[in-house]
């Protein structure tokens, strides 16, 4: 299994980088992640986050852009200024959780 | 006498009657509710644009597939109240249970997308296609479209027949080459995902059939709205593509009043344990097919597999011992291609659909993700097994749960 390793944190990661290991995560690693893509966390970008964290916690899947809609509450267009282009899949690897997949 | 209830009775709910049918003792009541007596062969939506299917031929009595012992109610369902075991119908009739089997399937809503079933393009330049009446529109349609913009568009994934999408494409592709016309449209595949399927294998596999044939590919598209004054798709991250002519997959969800019921998800899709149906808050709740939120294909293949797990464990769960069959998620389907060839898919929860020979490895006779003759023809003979074998709740002879033979396996 591929490992990355940022700022001395090491973690699983598969083929597209996304964590293997939800418990490999934290928010200090969250922050180097951020760094990477040039998004600086502000409070913002962190509830999406922490909203992603807790609610795949509970039903074990990442929740899609429309879960994040109805059942969190933020609105698309401000997740898409926060996160440009590929906002769910850019959150979903900064909060350490697998590439959301509509299923097949 | 014990009352087991039935909602719905497309593929799964008349593939239970009939087990249920053979399975249950006399002192049991087995009743099916439906809104009406249509039992459409869904798959078939995919041939009426190209006029190769039509309406009747895809179109049965509902009641001819059910055995006499079950009751068939006609009225649609406004909500199902767990706590009292029992099912308000829009008729005002009120049906109680003590098993209830959901198998309502999953709805279209084109209002749901700002300016798609709301616009003024709705049915004139904007169609849904896996529905009846979006499938006889669009035959009108295609027939006069002589060139410019066609774009095929999914709305976000889950949707019924996750593949029918692609088969439309390529069908477009091959109808407007017969015609002469194929250098006069423009074709573009436009979906949510990062791919053209979900999977990396067959999303490589697909991929590369729709660059052979032309068809461009835009990924990773949210659409935020239609705009219908410039008939143009809009993305939330500002992609905009004009069309001249814009079949989508609007969003799915599950039925209103699965919403209403308190036994679903955000989406109207009804919760359950991914190895054995069960609702995950209400023992004597099971759901099947496209109704439910397993993580796997919404297909009829996964509504057959799923049922011929479910008698051993509903004879289990009637006894109140663990339910001993576990469900593995195993999909298959047919992929048309155009020019008389289709693919085949075989997959699960865990195993992505990959290349090999299917059902039996090296013979086949059937191709898995590859193009073959023997493919389309198997898509074409389903249409007969449907009717005669499932509906009727016989099995076919194929492994139940997905088989690795005959898979090839990559690194």
């Amino acid at each position: 299994m591929p490992t990355n390793t940022v700022k001395g944190h090491t973690f699983e990661v598969n083929d597209e980088g996304f964590f293997i290991n939800r418990d490999q995560w934290s928010e200090e690693l969250a922050v180097e992640l951020a760094a990477l893509i040039d998004v600086e966390l502000d409070e913002a970008h962190w509830a999406p986050i922490r909203f992603m964290r807790q609610d795949s916690a509970r039903t074990g899947v990442t929740p899609t852009l429309r879960r994040l809609q109805t059942v969190g509450g933020f609105d698309v267009k401000e997740l898409y200024r926060l996160y440009p282009g590929k906002p769910v899949k850019k959150m979903a690897w900064l909060a350490g959780l697998p590439k959301p997949v509509g299923c097949v | 006498m014990r009352r087991v209830l039935i909602l719905g009775a497309g593929t799964a709910g008349t593939m239970l009657a009939n087990r249920l049918a053979d399975q249950l003792d006399r002192s049991w009541s087995i009743t099916i509710v439906d809104r009406d007596d249509d039992h459409h062969y869904q798959p078939g939506y995919l041939f009426i644009p190209f006029g190769t299917a039509t309406a009747k031929q895809i179109t049965k009595p509902r009641s001819s597939f059910l055995p006499p012992r079950v009751a068939f109610v006609r009225s649609g369902i406004s909500r199902v109240r767990p706590d009292d075991n029992e099912v308000d119908l829009d008729d005002g009739r009120i049906l109680g249970y003590d098993w209830l089997l959901i198998a309502t399937g999953t709805v279209p809503r084109p209002d749901l997308t700002p300016g798609m079933g709301d616009g003024s393009l709705w049915y004139r330049k904007v169609f849904d296609f896996y529905t009846m009446a979006g499938a006889l529109a669009l035959q009108d349609v295609l027939a006069g479209f002589r060139g410019g913009r066609l774009l095929v568009h999914i709305t976000e994934m889950p949707i019924k027949c996750p593949v029918a999408p692609l088969e439309f494409a390529f069908l477009a592709d091959d109808h407007f080459r017969r015609r002469g016309l194929r250098h006069k449209v423009d074709i573009t595949f436009v979906t949510p995902l990062d791919g053209a399927f979900t999977k990396p294998i067959a999303a490589r596999e697909l991929g590369n059939l729709l660059e052979d044939r032309s068809i461009r590919l835009a990924t990773d598209f949210a659409v935020e709205r239609v705009d219908n004054e410039h008939s143009t798709l809009i993305a939330y991250d500002g992609r905009e593509l004009p069309f001249d002519l814009l079949v989508t997959v609007p969003l799915n969800t599950g039925q209103q009043y699965v919403f209403e019921s308190g036994i679903g998800d955000e989406s109207g899709f009804v919760q359950v344990d991914k190895q054995t149906l069960r609702s995950t808050r209400y023992d004597n709740i099971f759901a099947f097919g496209d109704a439910t939120d397993l993580p796997t294909s919404k297909a009829g293949a996964v509504a057959h597999f799923a049922v011929e797990l479910f008698g051993d464990n509903f004879q289990a769960a009637i006894a109140g011992r663990p339910l001993p069959n576990a469900f593995d998620g195993h999909a298959n389907c047919f992929i048309e291609s155009g020019r008389g060839e289709a693919l085949l898919l075989d997959f699960n929860y865990d195993t992505e659909p990959l290349t090999g020979r299917y059902p039996l490895p090296l013979v086949g006779p059937m191709r898995l993700l590859g193009r073959s003759r023997i493919n389309h023809w198997g898509k074409l003979l389903f249409e007969k097994l449907y009717w005669q074998v499932l509906m009727r709740g016989r099995s076919l002879p194929v492994p139940t749960l997905m088989s690795m033979a005959g898979k090839d396996q990559e690194d």
